[in-house]
This record gives structure tokens, sequence and C-alpha cells, in this order.
């Protein structure tokens, strides 16, 4: 798989205002994988408030399974970074008793697939704890999830399971496709108000990308067009970004524009640049990891015929991994969404 | 059937007839009842029948048809008042739903949890400006994870265990014998002793989770389950006020004082149904509820105050106390208003929400398409 990131110059995509201030600036940008991104992010929100803690399995000395904290517990100690018991409904029902109490807790859920022990503190006191005090308190709480296939791994390690929270009022969800994002976004997750559950693409963490340290140059809750066309929008978040931009390369070659939305933010969507690029195009292919039915894709789809029914010269596509359990490893490039079976919509959505 | 013998273990200072017999294992917990006055007692006794009646009439409320749902407290008074008394201001209180009384000691109008169960909110009251006494939490066991991370928050901004007794602060949660078999309450258990919070575990335990009976939640007494997780277990006779509150009292000193937290099991009985929507005659032996009804924990408490020589006028005056207490809450739970429709959207998020402004828009729009209009 390509390493190619969200990159204008890559891409010919509008170049974002933070970066012309970037290049003004002069070398306010440092080139990092997601991990090194994301600590650096971690790192500035613990300087930044007292109050932010990080809750998690291994997260200690050892830095974490994946070492997005390594680091910060030699740096912030142990009543800063919290090597908890193996308990992920602990770990979120404690994060609740202390966000209760002043603190900002980011927890760190070891892979996707572990976080249903937590499910029902999240779902059933996390995301309602707010509405429940009717609005006496907040729950600034940050939950990390490593998310999504591409890495070859066993069973109850590739999953996408976003869904079910982007389905729970209460929460917001999102999930940076690049270096850049992550670093910001975690920054700014960690300075909401409200309960975030973050969704690392675990296939992303290690690709290098440019990071502007001066600013984000967008809201956490934007989408964003990160490569512009006109013939079809092609629309993902996480780790299906990397796949869309690849998919628009080989289209290209083929004579057909496509024009790359990143989500960003899952819970709220964004619709605005969706809409704005439909408008455009007439033509919206949504693809992502997870399972299509009730997924997130399914929502956008419908939201958009609700929205743009007179733009569309044809229905919204979705491209999802199969209504299946994650498969074996050995067979999961057949499962998750290639760029040809991007472009396979793309090919549907012009014939119509 | 948990007997209450002084060979048992026990903690009880009350017998069943009110005589001032404490058990063996009281010994290290007798100090504590020097803290009390006559006035406390006073106090205690006021409080459970006062709560008891107020139980009845909340009852009468939802038969008729005044409240969604009623969560009898009757028979578990003691437990409640006796541990409730044994806070101090700057404790911390996490309550499971049928923890009225001690709402009530810590400040709470007796009004606010009505209004719960009435159905014009989720919460009802402020946990801070009311002694902090939590809400209530209705799924099972999940406020035990909270106080826990709240009390990991007390350790954390050094609000306890520094040697001052007025200010030290601890947690106390309360939670049932159903409770204690949910993977929370152990999870809880098990971060409260891995971090050594300042906070003690109240499992009442009233025999009965609807209609399934302890022998089906524990093999074994469950104040002992505290040892499996490395913290000290009690058993009190939770139908003793005295007791429960000896015993709560050693306890959460010893956790604002930095020695960790532990686990009471107060032995009591739901001697109502589990709420309005249950009927206990449908699986309960007649035999049981009547052992129980005799060891009475007002009757018991009220035979010892007579003993002490505590004057008839005052348990005159206090059954009037109850009685007044109890209509004024009827009248006032009559009064109780419905919640404008903004309350389905006001506070979902901290933040502004796309989703929630474009559906709260569209609610006002499409009702106020019925005003004044053919439809």
């Amino acid at each position: 798989m390509s390493d190619t990131i969200v990159s204008a110059a890559a891409h010919a995509a509008p170049v974002p205002a933070w970066e012309t201030a970037a290049a003004e600036a002069g070398p306010e940008t440092a080139n990092l994988p997601m991990t090194k991104a994301l600590n650096a992010g971690l790192r500035l929100a613990m300087q930044d408030n007292p109050k932010v803690l990080l809750m998690g399995e291994d997260i200690g000395p050892l830095g974490g399974v994946f070492r997005v904290t390594e680091g910060l517990y030699a740096e912030f100690g142990d009543k800063r970074v919290l090597d908890t018991p193996l308990a992920e409904s602990g770990i979120i029902g404690t994060a609740i008793g202390l966000a209760l109490r002043g603190f900002r807790p980011v927890c760190e859920i070891q892979f996707d697939g572990f976080v249903f022990p937590g499910f029902d503190q999240i779902t059933s006191q996390l995301s309602r704890m707010r509405n429940r005090h009717e609005g006496g308190v907040c729950m600034p709480v940050v939950i990390r999830i490593p998310y999504g296939g591409h890495i070859g791994s066993i069973e109850h390690h590739q999953e996408s399971p976003e869904a079910y929270f982007a389905h729970t009022p209460g929460l917001r969800v999102v999930s940076p496709s690049n270096p850049h994002d992550a670093y910001w976004m975690m920054q700014e997750a960690i300075a909401s108000d409200d309960p975030i559950i973050f969704f690392e693409p675990k296939s992303r963490y290690w690709p290098k990308g440019e990071v502007n340290l001066g600013s984000s140059g967008i809201p956490l809750h934007a989408s964003r067009v990160v490569r512009t066309g006109t013939d079809v929008t092609v629309l993902g978040h996480g780790a299906m970004v990397s796949v869309l931009l690849q998919s628009a390369d080989l289209a290209a070659a083929e004579g057909i524009s496509i024009e790359v939305i990143d989500l960003r933010s899952i819970s709220p969507v964004d619709y605005g640049p969706i809409l704005a690029s439909v408008e455009k195009t007439g033509h919206l292919v949504v693809a992502q990891e997870a399972h299509g039915f009730v997924s997130v894709g399914s929502e956008i789809a419908a939201t958009v015929m609700e929205k743009a029914f007179y733009l569309l010269e044809a229905p919204v596509l979705r491209v999802s991994g199969f209504d299946t359990p994650f498969p074996p490893a050995a067979v999961e490039t057949h499962f998750l969404p290639s760029p040809d079976r991007v472009l396979e919509a793309v090919d549907r959505a012009l014939a119509y | 059937m948990s007997a209450t013998s002084n060979a048992s273990p026990t903690v009880q200072l009350l017998s069943p007839a009110g005589v001032f017999a404490p058990s063996e294992t009281a010994a290290e917990f007798l100090p504590y009842l020097d803290q009390l006055t006559e006035a406390d007692y006073r106090r205690f006794y006021r409080d459970m029948v006062v709560i008891r009646r107020f139980d009845k009439e909340a009852a009468n409320l939802q038969r008729q048809g005044q409240l969604a749902l009623w969560v009898p407290s009757h028979g578990q008074e003691a437990a409640q008042v006796g541990s409730a008394h044994a806070t101090r201001p700057q404790d911390h209180i996490f309550p499971s739903y049928r923890e009225h009384v001690v709402g009530m000691i810590r400040g709470l109008d007796l009004v606010d949890i009505l209004r719960m169960l009435r159905g014009v909110t989720l919460g009802g009251w402020t946990p801070e400006d009311h002694g902090n006494f939590h809400l209530y939490t209705l799924v099972l066991a999940s406020q035990t994870l909270h106080a826990t991370g709240y009390a990991m928050g007390m350790q954390l901004d050094g609000s306890t265990a520094t040697g001052n007794p007025e200010t030290d602060q601890a947690v106390i949660v309360y939670f049932g014998d159903g409770a204690s078999s949910q993977g929370d309450a152990n999870e809880a258990l098990v971060f409260a002793a891995s971090y050594q919070t300042p906070q003690v575990f109240f499992l009442q335990n009233n025999h009965w989770a609807i209609s399934v009976p302890v022998t089906r939640q524990s093999r074994t007494p469950l104040y002992l389950r505290a040892g499996g997780f490395g913290i000290p277990g009690t058993q009190v006779d939770g139908n003793d006020v005295l007791a429960s509150y000896a015993v709560t009292a050693k306890h959460l000193d010893d956790a604002r004082a930095g020695r960790g937290p532990a686990l009471i099991e107060a032995l009591t009985y739901r001697v109502g149904a589990h709420t309005t929507a249950d009927d206990p005659t449908k699986y309960r032996d007649p035999e049981e509820l009547a052992y129980w009804v005799a060891r009475d924990p007002i009757v018991r408490f009220r035979a010892y105050l007579q003993g002490l020589g505590v004057e008839m006028e005052f348990l005159d005056a206090v059954d009037e106390e109850a009685e007044d207490n109890a209509a004024d809450v009827r009248r006032r739970a009559l009064e109780i208003h419905s919640p404008e429709k903004n309350v389905i959207f006001d506070n979902v998020y901290a933040e502004p929400h796309p989703l929630l402004q474009e559906q709260e828009a569209w609610l006002e729009r499409y009702e106020a398409s019925f005003e004044g209009g053919d439809a």
C-alpha cells in the first residue's frame, strides 16, 4: 500500500490556509508518523492542563502496544499516566467518576474488538451523564480506539465498530486519516467538553506525513476535500482515505476526475463540503471498512439523497466490508474495500 | 437465612428485642458509638419513621397514577440511616435507586426523587447542591465504578489522607445483593483495591433481586468476597441502626485516613415489593417475611429508646411529623410541572451539535404548523 497521505502538493488539492501560513511562518512543521503525532498531541494537552490524564492497559512504561503513549509515563509520572487493571468497563466507568471530579481522562482501548466489555459504560452512562444531570456536569472523556484492518492480525484485532458509537446520542465520533489531523484532532478532542470516541486507523499509524505545528487549519468536526475532481465524489474516513486517493490516481489515468472527501468527523457529520461536492459532480460513492448494513455509510447515503436528490445523477453507492465477521487475515484483501472496488462503484455510478 | 446470634460474625449492637448486647465482633466498632449523643439517637429514629411513612405515601401516589413507578425501601431503614449518618459533609455518596433516606439525610428534597419517578426528569437534582448525593443509577452496579473513579480523583487532587479528618474526603457507594453479581461491581472492587481508594462499598443484602434469592447470587456470604479482592469485609446487622452507623463510621474513617477501601455487607430485608410493578407473593415464603418483620428495624430501635427512657411524647411527635411530611410530599408531588419539550435536546451535548439543532428546529416548525391552522 502506498504511503500517500493528504498532501496538497501530491494531489493538486486547493492549498489549505494553514499550509500557506506555515510557508510564511517558516519551519513550524514536522515529518511524523501518526503514532508520534498522537503522542505529541497528548503531551501538549497534558502540559497545557494538569487535569488531563491517561488511562489504559500497558500505556505506562511500555507506552501502549502501539507505543502511542511512549515516554509520557516517564515525563508525567504515575498520577497522570495510569496503567489500569485489565478491565475495559472498569477503565471507562472510573473515567466517568474522574470526569465528575473535574478530570479530563483519555482512555486507551487496546484494540477495536476489546471495546465491547466497556460498551455499556460508554453507551448507558458516559453518553447520558450530562443529559441526566440536566447540563450540570460535563463529560470531557476521550476514548482512543485503534481500529480497522490491513494489518494482517488475528480475530478481534481488525474491527471497524464506529457505527455503534455514532448511533449513540451524546457521543461524538472522529477519526483522523493522517498525522497532521491526528496531532490536532487529539488536542481538540481533549479540549472538548463532550465525550469523544477517537478512532485511530491502525494501518496509518506508521506512514510519515507532514504536521503543521502552528495551526490545525480546520475545526474538529469539519469534513475536508483532500483532492479536487469534477466527475465523481468519493468519501471515507480513517484508512479509507488513502485507498480513495489511490482510486483517484488510477481513475485519473483513465480520464475520470474524482473528488475525495475525508470525513474526519463521523458524528456529527459535516455535510457542507459533501453537498457542495455533490452539487459539482452529481455522483457520490461512500466507502468504509465497516460492515455495510446499518452503517455510517448508509446514513450518509440516505441523508445526501434527502438533501440533494435533484443534484444527483445516480444513486449514492456504498463500498463496504461484507456483512460477515472480519475474516481470517489471509483473505482480508477480499473483504476490505480496495481501490479497484471503489472504482467499480465509480463506474456503476457514472453508468447511470 | 442469616443468623444474628453472638456466635455469628455479624456485627450487632442491639438485639432484635432492642437490648444493648454487642456481639463479640462488635468490639472494634464500639468506640464509634461514643461519638453519638441522645439527640443523634432521636434523629436516627425520626429519620427511619419519616422515611417509612414517606415510602408508603409514594407507593400510594404510584397506585393513584401520579408516579410511573415506586421503589420501596420498607425494611431497609436502619441500614440506610445508620450508614448515612456516618458520612461527613465533605464525603460523596453514590446511591443505587432505593436509598431515599440517605438522600434526605444529605439534604435532598424527597420530592426531587419523585420527579424522576414521575417521569419529568432523568435525574432530578444537582449533587453538589444536595450534600454530594449523586444521582440514582438504574443500571445495576454501574455507579460502583463511577464511585471508584471519583475516589481515585480525591486521591489525585489531594483531598484525602492528609491527616485532617475534618476535611479529608471519602466516597460511599450503595449497591445490593443482586448487583454484586455484575461485572462492574467486581471491576470496581478490583480498581478500588488496586489504587487503595478512599471508599466504602455498602452492600445492602436485602435477600431478593426482584424474584431471585441471594442464594442464586452467591454460595458464600457476600462480605467474604472482600478478602478475595484484598480489602477488609464486615458483615453487619443491617436492621440495627447503631451497628450500621458504627461499622460504616469506622470504615469511612479508615478510608479518609488513607487506610484504603472496605466492603460492608448489611443484612436486611426488602419487606415490600421490588417495585410497584412486582408481586412478591408469587415467589416468597410468608414465613420468611414474618421472620424479618419480627426483626423490624424501627420496632427494635423504638424499644431501645424506650429502654433509655425516651418519653412517649417524643415518639408521638415523630409519628405526627411523619404524617405531616407525607402530606406535604403528596401536596407538592401533585404540583410537579411537566418540563417543556426543549429538555429533549438541551443537554445532550455541551457544545453545539448540528443534527440536534436541525431536529429541534424541525420539531418547532412541525408543532407550530398545527397552531391556528386547519389541522
